[in-house]
């Protein structure tokens, strides 16, 4: 046993660097199956850490906290659906400064609490089962968000590719026009996508605040906004892959902890740049088959709808 | 959820032909729209909002110190919006700035670390060509990757901002430390042959601000006046008429992007040139980001680009003056820009439609 004893806390750090992009992932594939690009992520994970992180800090619940984050980032989606889809603003402006704003209005929410710390997200514990060698901590030791990411990959795949809901959802996304002349509401139905892509990369960012790092600082999310859209173009704007993806890239991102630990003589720097490195590596490898792309991107992606009459 | 409401009473209708008041008037509406927003952020901070928005607006320009301070600010936002305005033109989404700005100090800087005994007139020269080399180099990689292997130049520009900040971080940690600086890590003090000329003894204002406006005379002049300023708005307005009249989008990838590296490597050359005056951790506060809020504030114009870049330069320094005199958190000037931006962004939709009160109920044909 003792062997395989260093496997443990490495899966287990994996699973909590993966949970954020599983949400922030999940969400804003949703939206881009809609046939929106909502390049803020970065921005409603940030507002959603620092929100989840005051909440918990005040009133100690934490889901109360969890959802403030998922609001949070959802007022902050609605601004985008605000400007994009009744303004009709372009989506990567709008995406990009959604992205600023969220910067700074997180940095200004979070200034007084910086560096103040509190309990990380509590982990499941159930007697007996949670003791077992192995897959004890793994599956049934977890916290809770990171069960409700797995329950979330299922049920935006059943949902988008089961039911009547995720047909028209991906009708809209492929072709508004179509859509909307045989009745489909899509701008309500883009909203609620937007919308629904902004509660959970809250939700993610809240993660990193609560769970993975539980304080708040300035940035803290580092780029995993955007990483998160990598992925997306890595899974093909599939579900299950998006949690591969996610699983990758939060292996990458522990692998300077443990590389250091291990003793390695390499600037820490030069592993911290390993998880950007590898989404461009992996961004370049995915998009060299452009035809692959095309056939999976949803067709109205970042298409500007305004209905002709 | 509701499908279908009753008939809107104010409807958004495609104007014929975009306006071009509204080009113009946009930009101050959103100004004024994120002034009265700031209005009931400062209220909700506890702070007397007429006293805020004078600290913001009107107290950093009190003295010619202070106004030649928004030279200072506004340098390399000019340097890195006019950059970035050519690529926004073209749909080349090169966000990367601030990575293109840091890896241009690095490699100009390099110059001074390994030859610091240099007093060749020449050094100051050669390490701005080197700045805007090294910051075309950066963006040359997400050019290749978008041009050879369709990669997205948004995500690859901006991941590399978080690569080239690790590599200035590892060399001012490690090799470039000075070794007579008590350990921090800062390199050695530039010397007056590496350093920017000031242009107005007594103030900061240094030679990168010629190279700004040289940068906004010359921006406009290409888009106004050469063949490929014109390729640049065919390929950004009407891309397949672009492709008939034989102009190659991957040529215009490579040239905008290069374009901005350039002039964003310079800007990062020309603040630890200038007024950093050394290589320290942090060399930019996010001007590569706000740079973008300039670009689209200023219309992608290089004279709105110049004006533009003031602005946002006065709201660094009234965040500044405004901690300082009223102890308003610093975090307020970044919200501030996204709101400019954000308003903006939703003022625009009045340049390409019209807003029209329903009335009667119109016969129309489709």
């Amino acid at each position: 046993m003792s062997g395989f004893d260093w496997v443990v806390p490495i899966i287990l750090t994996v699973i909590t660097a993966a949970t954020p992009l599983v949400f922030a992932g999940i969400g804003e594939l949703v939206t881009e199956k809609s046939g929106v690009l909502n390049l803020g992520v970065e921005g409603m994970m940030l507002v959603g850490a620092v929100s989840g992180f005051i909440t918990a800090l005040v009133t100690g619940n934490y889901f109360l906290a969890v959802g403030a984050a998922a609001l949070a980032g959802a007022i902050m989606a609605f601004l985008f659906g605000v400007l994009t889809l009744s303004l009709m603003a372009n989506q990567v402006a709008t995406g990009l400064a959604l992205t600023l704003f969220g910067v700074g209005l997180s940095a200004l929410m979070g200034q007084e609490f910086v560096g103040e710390p509190i309990a990380a997200l509590s982990k499941l514990n159930i007697t007996g089962l949670s003791d077992l060698p192995f897959i004890g901590p793994i599956i049934f030791g977890q916290d809770v968000l990171v069960y409700l990411s797995f329950v979330m990959v299922a049920l935006v795949s059943w949902l988008l590719y089961k039911t009547k809901a995720g047909l028209i959802l991906r009708a809209v996304g492929d072709s508004h026009d179509a859509a909307h002349s045989i009745g489909y509401p899509v701008i309500a139905i883009r909203y609620l996508a937007v919308m629904f892509g902004g509660a959970m990369s809250g939700i993610g960012g809240a993660y990193l605040s609560l769970a993975y790092t539980p304080m708040w600082a300035e940035n803290m999310t580092a780029g995993r906004g955007w990483i998160a859209l990598a992925l997306i173009v890595f899974a093909t704007w599939k579900p299950g892959l998006v949690l591969v993806g996610a699983y990758m890239f939060g292996g990458i991102t522990i692998l300077q902890l443990h590389a250091q630990a291990a003793g390695l003589n390499v600037p820490s720097q030069v592993l911290s740049m390993l998880p950007y490195l590898a989404t461009i590596l992996v961004l370049v490898l995915i998009s060299k088959d452009e035809s692959r792309i095309r056939k999976h991107a949803p067709a109205c992606i970042g298409k500007i709808f305004h209905p002709a009459a | 959820m509701k499908l279908r409401g009753p008939p809107m009473l104010l409807k958004i209708e495609k104007r014929a032909e975009y306006s071009k008041t509204m080009v113009y008037l946009t930009p101050i509406i959103a100004l004024v729209l994120t002034v009265l927003s700031s209005i009931v952020l400062f209220e909700s901070l506890g702070v007397n909002p007429i006293e805020a928005l004078y600290q913001f607006f009107i107290a950093p320009l009190d003295t010619k110190y202070e106004f030649s301070e928004l030279f200072v600010k506004a340098t390399p936002l000019i340097l890195c919006a006019i950059g970035l305005s050519v690529g926004f033109r073209a749909n080349v989404w090169n966000i990367g700035a601030e990575g293109q700005l840091t890896m241009g100090a690095i490699v100009g800087s390099s110059l001074f670390i390994y030859f610091p005994e240099t007093d060749s007139i020449f050094l100051l020269p050669a390490m701005i060509v080197m700045g805007a080399l090294g910051g075309a180099a950066w963006a040359a990689i997400p050019a290749f990757f978008k041009t050879r292997f369709n990669a997205n130049e948004i995500l690859t520009s901006l991941m590399l901002v978080y690569v080239a900040l690790l590599i200035l971080s590892l060399l001012i940690h490690g090799p470039w430390r000075d070794p007579a600086g008590f350990n921090f890590p800062e390199s050695e003090t530039f010397s007056d042959s590496a350093s920017m000329p000031i242009l107005i003894s007594g103030t900061r204002m240094h030679f990168g601000t010629l190279m700004a406006l040289l940068a906004v005379f010359g921006a406009w002049i290409m888009m106004a006046r050469t063949l490929i300023g014109f390729q640049v708005k065919v390929i950004g307005e009407a891309p397949r008429a672009g492709g008939y009249a034989g102009f190659s989008r991957k040529k215009i990838i490579w040239f905008t992007l290069l374009f901005a590296g350039a002039l964003s490597g310079i800007a990062g050359l020309s603040e630890v040139s200038g007024p950093i005056g050394q290589v320290v951790p942090s060399i930019s506060p996010g001007y590569g980001f706000t740079a973008i809020i300039v670009a689209f504030l200023g219309r992608l114009h290089p004279v709105g680009i110049f004006f533009a870049g003031l602005l946002m330069a006065l709201t660094y320094l009234g965040g500044e003056t405004a901690q300082i005199n009223l102890g308003l958190p610093v975090a307020v000037t970044g919200v501030f820009q996204g709101m400019v931006l954000f308003f903006l962004l939703a003022c625009d939709v009045l340049v390409h439609y019209r807003f029209r009160l329903n009335i009667a109920r119109k016969v129309t044909s489709q």
